[in-house]
């Protein structure tokens, strides 16, 4: 019998990874940014953009394929996809374009991410003028957000909030272990000089920050910035032909079900049944690995809060105790117990919902991290551990 | 100077649009009852409204009358951003409220200072009228 996902086990690898600047108001289209950050992979990967045949983007994506097709030279596509669930697809994007190029579908595939989402870059309400999805909605409110926003709970970290606050009431988990998140991952910015956010914190420059939505204050949220990444993805055979060491999809795994999209149905259930830990387990499994042979961790750093319930979710440790994993720097990139998100994530290097980590987690399997971790020779990247979601295991060749 | 930005969106109260799947539960509302659907053959609650039930994914099922009556499963205390709507309200709470009939809500809590909110506390529902058509379900201590 075979695990679910064995089939693309191996068989496809990053070749390329491209990207934008990143900053809080580049003042610059996302179509624009697009296409730099999809020449720019295409450059290091050493193909030509007239051959990619696949697409795979989040169904977020504002930039579609009938944008892109002309400025890439009309190249004859055979493989498109999106996928949805915001952040919780940041890595399904990567198991998605696995399959295609494991199914023969499709011999070179593009991934990508563009974001105009600094508060100097909302240029009007449509779903290309940049901005946050909330500040969008309709006064009348026919779908699932009319549980919620009529009563305040209006955006992502109001919801968030409220699930760190089980979190704590369950295992109290403390302010200063969301702290140690910020500051960890903050430390990886400093050594970047792609990150936007490069001033060094301290865990009381954390607590001194603004209250958002108790628990969580400002520098538990991720920032909000400008800039595009992208990603190609071909077979590992063809990969060790081209300009860098090919970083092979070792797995990929994809769940759904246990969740709804929004909290009304989202406490029912025992945690251990929710997507992200599901998705580990079936990663884990059909990759013939476990946690601890992990060297570099890339997870959805949306909220800090979020990474310790993910340390959990993907069986770093038990659940209730990523909390006291995270403490005396559990998270850094030199010596911690998982390094993770060793660019500064999206707490700290920039927002490209996700893309940005995965970009990393190449660097950190090419071995050009600029807080590379010693001899890494697989790197786990998470999407959201909230609502569906997946994750792909990379490894070095 | 006039932030455009600003005016171009919202200020009115966001408001929940009945549908189909679950204009009962506005109705039931509007007269001051709080209802959730009910699976006729399982006997299991469900909310928020959907066709089938969750559990033996039957379609027959009927809204029945909740108790009110709750226990604070999580909450936050909101200092913004949020809507321009909500912004004269800052700080808020917002608290996911287990109902005894085992569903979730959420929802406020009326006339309750931000420190005196527990994990577990009792609350019951009250009706807060959003428009001539809508009526809110809020939350108060007993
Ligand atoms: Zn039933």
């Amino acid at each position: 019998m075979t695990h679910t996902g064995q089939k693309i086990q191996d068989r496809a690898a990053i070749a390329g990874i491209g990207r934008t600047p990143y900053g809080k108001a580049l003042g610059r289209s996302e179509v624009d940014m697009a296409f730099e950050a999809i020449f720019d992979a295409c450059e290091d990967a050493g193909i030509s953009p007239r051959e990619i045949d696949g697409i795979v983007r989040y169904d977020m994506e504002s930039v579609d394929e009938e944008q892109l097709l002309a400025g890439l030279g009309n190249p004859d596509l055979s493989y498109f996809l999106g996928t949805g669930w915001g952040g919780g697809g940041a890595a399904a994007v990567l198991v998605h374009a696995a399959v295609g190029i494991a199914s023969g579908m499709a011999n070179t595939i593009l991934v990508y991410r563009s974001r105009a989402r600094g508060k100097q870059s909302v240029f009007g309400k449509a779903s290309n003028l940049g901005g946050r999805f909330w500040e969008r909605l309709d006064r009348d409110l026919p779908g699932i957000d009319k549980w919620h926003v009529p009563q305040g709970i209006v955006t992502p970290f109001h919801e968030m909030a409220m699930i760190t606050k089980r979190h704590q009431i369950d295992y109290g988990t403390t302010e200063d272990q969301f702290a140690e998140v910020a500051v960890a991952i903050r430390e990886h910015a400093v050594r970047n000089p792609e990150a936007v956010m490069r001033m060094p914190m301290t865990i009381a420059d954390h607590h001194a920050s603004r209250m958002i939505s108790e628990p969580l204050r400002l520098f538990d949220c991720n920032i909000e910035t400008d800039g595009a990444c992208a990603l190609i993805v071909t077979s590992t055979e063809r990969a060790r032909d081209l300009r860098h060491p090919p970083a092979v999809i070792r797995a990929g795994a994809l769940a759904a079900g246990s969740h709804h999209r929004r909290l009304p149905a989202m406490f029912p259930r025992n945690r251990d049944e929710d997507s992200a830990a599901r998705t580990g387990r079936r990663l884990f499994e059909s990759a013939g690995l476990a946690p601890s042979d992990i060297d570099c961790a890339f997870f959805y750093d949306f909220f800090t809060s979020l990474v310790i319930i993910a340390l959990e979710d993907y069986g770093f440790c038990k659940r209730g105790e990523g909390g006291p994993f995270v403490e005396n720097g559990g998270l850094s990139w030199n010596g911690g117990r998982l390094p993770t998100n060793t660019n500064g994530g999206q707490l700290s290097e920039a927002f490209i919902h996700g893309l940005n980590n995965s970009l990393e987690a190449v660097r950190q399997i090419r071995g050009t991290s600029r807080s590379q971790v010693e001899g890494c020779e697989l790197a786990l990247v998470a999407g959201a551990n909230t609502d569906p979601t997946g994750a792909v295991i990379l490894r070095r060749d | 100077m006039p932030d455009l930005r600003e005016r171009a969106l919202t200020r009115d109260r966001p408001r929940p649009q009945p549908t189909l799947d679950d204009v009962e539960f506005f109705e039931a509302t509007a007269r001051g009852e709080l209802r959730f659907q009910r699976c006729s053959d399982c006997q299991t609650w469900r909310h928020y409204p959907r066709p089938v039930c969750p559990e033996c994914q039957s379609p027959r099922f009927s809204w029945e009358l909740s108790s009110g009556r709750g226990r604070i499963y999580t909450w936050s205390v909101v200092h913004g951003p949020t809507l321009p709507a909500f912004r004269d309200d800052l700080p808020y709470n917002v608290v996911d409220v287990l109902m005894e009939e085992g569903v979730h809500f959420q929802s406020q809590v009326l006339d309750c200072p931000a420190d005196e909110i527990t994990a577990d506390m009792q609350v019951e529902a009250v009706f807060v009228p959003l428009d001539e058509e809508i009526t809110l379900i809020k939350f108060r201590r007993p």
